[in-house]
């Protein structure tokens, strides 16, 4: 009997060390990724996750022309791409008439069609798919390194950052009226997002990062209204869901990625149904 | 995502045509040919020579797997008088795109005729000489068979297939939906080396078939063309000539090594007819089409298979994820043997810039990685 439960549970991770980085990268990202996640729904800017993810992807793309599937390049390239839209954005946004959200869409679909033309010029899309789908199973030393790497570089980060993000999601306004740290936790809180979600697609894809980031924490929300709480369930949910999608993708020959992405969703859905904080068949 | 960025540039063709963009290639009295790619784009000019004027449409080091064709590739297939394919269902977007941009050649499939491998069906080595529609292995074969099998009653319905039955397209794609879900559920029960069902259209990889390719060109064009057709008769002579000498020159590099070490890892399996020709072993973590995606349970297959079999060989593809292959040989320690050219050319500098080239290129790179 344990024997037969170490086989199915442990055995992959022990024997295969593409799964032991798979699952190294994946709770490295859970780190970083799932409470910027968190403070992303606060501030109501879970579709800004999604919107930010396709506008890395050209930046990423071009660093791949450049320099093939280099790590550096596509992340240079994606960071740079990222951070040009979100101050774009943003200074159209606060100079303008014009609403944050409707500038950010205007300049993620700029950047993105830039990227589709540059690749299509090029006349090959072979590893295209790849970024977007990811490859987790592929990840080497350099992947595992950088991911490690932006983890680190964003605790620190939020730490610092944390009570200014807190003021924001509490009453932006007042904030901003008070303090001019508000900008300042703004654009950093954005960095952050940009350098997360290009440390997710070496891993998961452009598509299924955004995911990670944003899945765990609309879970979490649905179990706890406190901040503390709510990091530490969304992590939790964040790295479960790693181990049971590698679990899934290992002995059902599932895509990994895909199979990651869905069972957090399979958990959301869960948490929609019975959550204690506005579930749907809650008594709250 | 393939299909959506698909979509988008079929739009942009069809409104280049409909502005009005009139016809440039005609120039000259050369006769208009379109090869669907770099392989086969190398094969038509060897046969065509001067007398045609070829595009080719997706170039050196591009997967023909997944393409997004051009305007200009919409362009150069609307002036074409004869369209070269591969066939087998190599080319899965190439029948939308015919239908937008109003070919109205003769299309022709190089395969035609050749004895095809199906994968899932047990193509390793012992029993290659099976025939694809004796097994009963399951209903999806035969739902395949209409795309590469030389009967004749079924190309005509091919032929048709190509300009206007809509509703047949999209039973086609949904049918290739279908095989890629299959395909993942059904890892389990196989053994390692051929896990993907469906016929393996990498043909080229196969000198032999080749040669069958080159007399399918031949016909295409001469039937097309017919005042040079004596030249299109001599050229082919003269190329399969070139193609026996290599094919001699090849076997006899790889009969230095001994059956039983000829296995290599590759990042996509597209060596089932190189297996059958050279007698040599694939394993591919990828599976036959660069767009599906390896799950864990085919890395650890693989990875075993290595463990218990002693391959000594990881290869690396021009048009493949190699990431996965590098993770492999992490793993494994087992050492990469170079870069091997599947589905298309190297650019014209590079070691395999024609058909010729690429072959000997190959051979030469598996031999002496199982050499040391």
């Amino acid at each position: 009997m344990i024997s037969e439960l170490y086989s199915l549970f442990i055995e992959p991770f022990s024997d295969f060390s593409f799964m032991q980085r798979a699952l190294w990268g994946c709770i490295v990202l859970s780190i970083s990724a799932t409470p910027i996640g968190v403070f992303l729904t606060l501030r109501k800017m879970s579709l800004t996750g999604d919107a930010m993810a396709h506008a890395i992807l050209p930046g990423a793309a071009i660093g791949f022309l450049v320099a093939g599937v280099s790590i550096t390049a596509m992340t240079i390239g994606g960071i740079v791409a990222g951070c040009l839209v979100a101050i774009l954005a943003g200074v159209v946004a606060r100079h303008s008439n014009a609403e944050e959200d409707s500038s950010l869409a205007a300049f993620y679909l700029l950047s993105l069609a830039t990227g589709v033309l540059i690749i299509s010029a090029k006349g090959s899309n072979m590893d295209l798919l790849h970024v977007l789908f990811g490859s987790v199973l592929a990840l080497n030393n350099d992947a595992l390194i950088l991911l490690t790497s932006i983890a680190t570089i964003s605790l620190l980060a939020l730490a610092v950052l944390y009570r200014p993000l807190v003021f924001e999601c509490v009453d932006p306004a007042f904030f901003r009226s008070v303090s001019k740290l508000s900008s300042v936790a703004h654009y950093g809180f954005l960095l952050l997002v940009v350098l997360n979600l290009v440390a997710g697609f070496h891993a998961l894809g452009t598509l299924m990062a955004v995911g990670l980031m944003i899945l765990p924490a609309a879970i979490a929300r649905f179990w706890s209204e406190k901040l503390g709480a709510m990091l530490i369930i969304a992590f939790a949910t964040s790295v479960i869901s790693s181990y049971f999608g590698l679990f899934l993708s290992f002995h059902a020959s599932f895509a990994t990625s895909p199979a990651i992405v869905l069972v957090m969703g399979s958990i959301y859905i869960m948490s929609l149904l019975f959550g204690r904080h506005g579930g749907l068949l809650s008594n709250n | 995502m393939t299909l959506t960025i698909f979509r988008n540039s079929h739009l942009i063709a069809s409104l280049a045509l409909s502005l009005g963009i009139s016809s440039t290639a005609l120039a000259n009295d050369k006769l208009p040919v379109v090869a669907s790619f770099s392989i086969l784009g190398d094969l038509v000019s060897q046969v065509g020579g001067e007398h045609i004027d070829l595009t080719t449409l997706v170039k050196a080091n591009g997967d023909a797997h997944v393409y997004s064709p051009t305007p200009k590739d919409a362009l150069a297939v609307k002036n074409a008088q004869l369209l070269v394919m591969n066939g087998l269902n190599f080319e899965g977007w190439m029948p939308r795109f015919l239908e937008s941009a109003h070919f109205k050649g003769t299309k022709i499939f190089a395969s035609d005729g050749i004895k095809t491998i199906t994968i899932g069906d047990g193509h390793a080595n012992e029993h290659h000489e099976h025939e694809p529609e004796g097994h009963d292995h399951d209903s999806k074969h035969h739902e395949h068979e209409p795309e590469g099998h030389d009967h004749d009653s079924e190309h005509h319905e091919h032929e048709q297939e190509g300009h206007d039955h809509d509703g047949e397209h999209d039973e086609h794609d949904e049918h290739d939906e279908h095989d890629q879900h299959d395909q993942t559920g059904e890892h389990d029960n196989h053994g390692n080396e051929h896990h993907h069902d469906g016929v393996d259209p990498h043909a080229w990889n196969s000198i032999s078939n080749v040669k069958i390719y080159i007399q399918n060109i031949e016909k295409g064009l001469s039937k097309a063309d017919p005042e040079n057709s004596q030249d299109y008769k001599n050229n082919a002579l003269a190329y399969l000539r070139k193609l026996d000498q290599l094919e001699i020159k090849l076997h006899a590099k790889m009969d230095t090594i001994p059956q039983s070490q000829r296995k290599v890892i590759t990042a996509h399996d597209a060596f089932a007819y190189f297996s059958r020709d050279f007698h040599v072993e694939f394993i591919a973590p990828q599976g036959t089409s660069t767009e599906s995606e390896a799950s864990a349970s085919d890395m650890a297959a693989i990875i075993k298979q290595i463990r218990k079999d002693k391959i000594n060989a990881v290869f690396m593809e021009n048009i493949a994820d190699n990431r996965m292959v590098e993770q492999i040989s992490r793993e494994t320690e087992v050492k990469i043997g170079g870069k091997l050219y599947t589905g298309a050319l190297s650019e014209a500098q590079g070691p395999a810039a024609s058909y010729l080239e690429m072959m000997q290129y190959n051979v030469t790179t598996i031999v002496s990685a199982l050499t040391h």
